[in-house]
């Protein structure tokens, strides 16, 4: 049980908790077709975070959190400057943009020397779920016990934190969001402006991005962003059961994706171990595609049967 | 620095002459079948193809090592790594025909969910503990510095390929980007155009891992088109530049990437192309910053001393600062505030010529709306000498005048 406890509980929790801020974010990302708003973001992120890293030399702090969350915006202004300016297609100008700063990230890393001490590409491409470890936790009712809960490690409290604050987010601006996402027209001749609410939007993403990074990396971000989100997109048209099944699809996630990573091989009779990390995104990935096939209204197949059974009749 | 110049003119060895020439062969393919992708706003379906091939890279790495013995061989690898982006090309396609699901969110699917296939993957060869897998590393950010003689000379050769490809078949391309239903009624395959792009794109996304790594390998075949297209609107010629700035680009990053140690040849690569793009967008003469900046500039100062001198014809006091300014600089002012001999005689002109042009307006209202020069130049400079005759005749029909048109200000 300890041994679950201290290994196992703490990245599964790093894990859901990184897909769940994420996942709920992601639905309205994907409303407003700018899920690839997501992936430049956690592209963009990394010199925010290699700044703030080389200003405080400890991970997982909010400096890099702040590095981030201005290297979010920056990028945003700047696609949107060379979107005007150049008279670019805004998915160029988005390329543009997040290889760029991208490439800054990755050279500034390996220049300053901080490669490989704390940080590193690799690092930043994979993150490190299972370094999660809580080595106080000896029983269940530890998990009652205030004290021996605040050392969890720093990664979790952040993320329970920026999960608290999405949650907060999404609820306080619940009318906005969803009528800026559906009618930006509607939206911006009711008096609240889209365009704040987007940016506040890419803020949002961006801070839990970051959260994220450390334990999933920037990549699987986007699969944390997109997959759950759009799952739920396949199976409902109301958007709170939108972001109630996101919420849900991301959790499992987390969890079966740990749990197929650390225990799957060994089930399997292999000795080697996978990424938890890729394998959390390859579950996300897997439940969109049953979504997809068979969500009961918009599934493919459940779409083809009722055609063949309209056919026949 | 030394080190640089001596890899920028090639005497740093031959392999680094090997891996600068591939580099520059690399950028130029990927800028020439950039500007398609460009023109036919599919830039970030390369997003999903590059990432796309890692777990073909990891899957063939694994094959060849267990089968064959010979894991490390670049043509097996770059093969697996084609296949699996081929299959996450027309996965993109699936979803977006068969779901409700908008193409961005397919192109985020695909490309997060095979990356981390291949991860997976990853971490499974590196628990096998075979040797010789380290190389695998460098197609995630790309790395030059190991290359063999034999795999630079793939790389230069197989982008010589591709780019040759793009410009055999250019006139069908851009007919595909612009008129698509025009090159379906002249007979061409459009499906089979699509393809045949996106497979020239794949091609490069591939041989590039080795160089550019797959995270940043878009970037090749993003930045030069875009950069390119400050500089001119036709095609062959946007081909031409784009293919330079990927050409000179590569060229110089992959360069400075040897002339250091722990200098990562993608970011390097990106990080000049970027250069190149800002300076483009800055000085290029066509769409630049620069460039805009002065014609606001003249615009400004011509509409300035048409009102100022507008004023002095009737009269008024001209108080805003520009305005003075100008009138001043012009000599139709002087220091005290009051026009000039010159000033004077200017100011009957542009009176003159002003009601040239609202009569103009008030015969031919449509025109006049549609000229963007209108009161803004000399009347006989803008329209036709005999529109101008007649309209003189309608303001004054007394006085008869020559041959000589309106003059105009000398604005």
């Amino acid at each position: 049980m300890d041994i679950f406890l201290q290994f196992d509980l703490p990245s599964i929790l790093l894990g859901s908790l990184a897909a769940l801020a994420c996942g709920l974010l992601g639905n309205f990302l994907v409303l407003r077709k700018q899920a690839l708003m997501g992936d430049a973001i956690s592209h963009v992120v990394l010199p925010g975070i290699v700044i703030g890293f080389l200003f405080t030399h400890e991970t997982s702090s909010w400096a890099m959190m702040l590095g981030a969350g201005g290297a979010a915006i920056f990028a945003v202004l700047l696609i949107e400057l060379i979107r005007r300016i150049g008279n670019v297609d805004p998915g160029a100008a988005m390329g543009v943009v997040f290889t760029t700063m991208f490439a800054a990230g990755v050279v500034i890393l390996e220049q300053t020397g901080t490669a490989g001490v704390h940080l590193d590409v690799e690092h930043a491409l994979y993150g490190n779920l299972e370094s999660a470890i809580w080595l106080d936790a000896y029983s269940l009712s530890d998990l009652w016990n205030w004290q021996v809960l605040m050392t969890m490690p720093e990664s979790i409290k952040q993320l329970f934190v920026v999960n608290m604050l999405v949650i907060m987010f999404i609820v306080l601006f619940f009318k906005e969001l969803k009528i800026s996402s559906f009618d930006p027209l509607l939206s911006a001749s009711l008096g609240f402006s889209p365009k704040w609410l987007g940016l506040s939007l890419i803020v949002m993403v961006a801070i839990a991005a970051v959260a994220a990074f450390t334990a999933v990396g920037s990549i699987l971000v986007i699969a944390m962003f997109i997959c759950p989100a759009a799952t739920a997109r396949m199976l409902t048209d109301n958007l709170k059961v939108q972001l109630f099944i996101s919420g849900i699809a991301s959790l499992s996630a987390g969890l079966f994706g740990y749990l197929l990573a650390a225990f799957g091989p060994g089930l399997l009779g292999y000795e080697f171990s996978v990424s938890a990390a890729g394998m959390i995104a390859v579950v996300a990935g897997l439940q969109q595609v049953l979504a997809m096939l068979f969500a009961p209204q918009y599934g493919v197949v459940m779409r083809r049967r009722r055609q063949r059974a309209h056919a026949s009749v | 620095m030394e080190q640089f110049f001596a890899a920028l003119t090639l005497s740093a060895g031959y392999n680094t002459a090997l891996v600068c020439i591939g580099a520059a062969l690399l950028g130029a393919a990927s800028g020439a079948i950039g500007v398609f992708v460009l023109l036919r706003k599919r830039t970030l379906i390369s997003d999903a193809v590059s990432h796309a091939t890692l777990p073909g890279v990891a899957l063939a790495f694994i094959i060849a090592q267990v089968y064959f013995d010979s894991g490390r061989s670049l043509p097996v690898l770059l093969f697996g790594a084609a296949l699996s982006a081929g299959i996450g090309v027309l996965a993109v396609d699936w979803i977006k025909t068969h779901t409700r699901l908008t193409e961005d969110a397919a192109i985020g699917t695909v490309l997060s969910t095979f990356f981390a296939v291949g991860m997976v993957l990853l971490t499974i060869i590196q628990s096998m503990s075979i040797a010789g897998q380290a190389g695998l590393e460098g197609f995630l950010l790309g790395a030059t510095s190991g290359m063999l003689k034999s795999e630079a000379l793939t790389i230069s050769v197989a982008a010589a390929l591709v780019g040759l490809a793009v410009v055999l078949r250019m006139k069908e391309f851009s007919l595909l980007c612009f008129d698509e239903s025009f090159a379906a009624a002249c007979g061409y395959n459009v499906r089979w155009l699509d393809r045949t792009l996106l497979l020239l794109l794949l091609g490069i996304v591939v041989i590039g891992l080795k160089t550019v790594g797959l995270v940043l390998i878009i970037a090749l075949a993003i930045i030069p088109p875009v950069a390119a297209r400050f500089w001119t609107d036709r095609v062959p010629v946007l081909v031409a530049i784009a293919a330079g700035i990927g050409a000179s680009g590569s060229y110089i990053g992959a360069a400075l990437s040897a002339s250091a140690p722990n200098m990562p040849t993608g970011g390097l690569i990106v990080l000049v192309l970027f250069s190149f793009f800002v300076v483009s967008l800055l000085i290029s003469p066509v769409r630049g910053i620069l460039a805009a900046a002065l014609k606001h500039y003249r615009f400004q100062r011509i509409v300035h001393l048409r009102q100022g001198l507008l004023a002095i014809a009737h009269d008024e006091p001209v108080l805003e600062p520009l305005t003075r300014s100008i009138l001043r600089r012009g000599g139709f002012m002087g220091g005290d505030g009051q026009p000039t001999v010159k000033g004077q005689s200017e100011a009957r002109l542009i009176e003159r010529d002003q009601k040239l042009w609202n009569l103009y307006r008030e015969m031919h209202p449509e025109e006049s709306h549609a000229l963007a020069d209108w009161s803004l130049k000399p009347i006989g400079e803008v329209l036709p000498a005999d529109t101008v005759r007649v309209l003189e005749q309608e303001l004054s029909p007394h006085v008869v005048r020559g041959g000589e048109t309106s003059r105009g200000g000398a604005v």
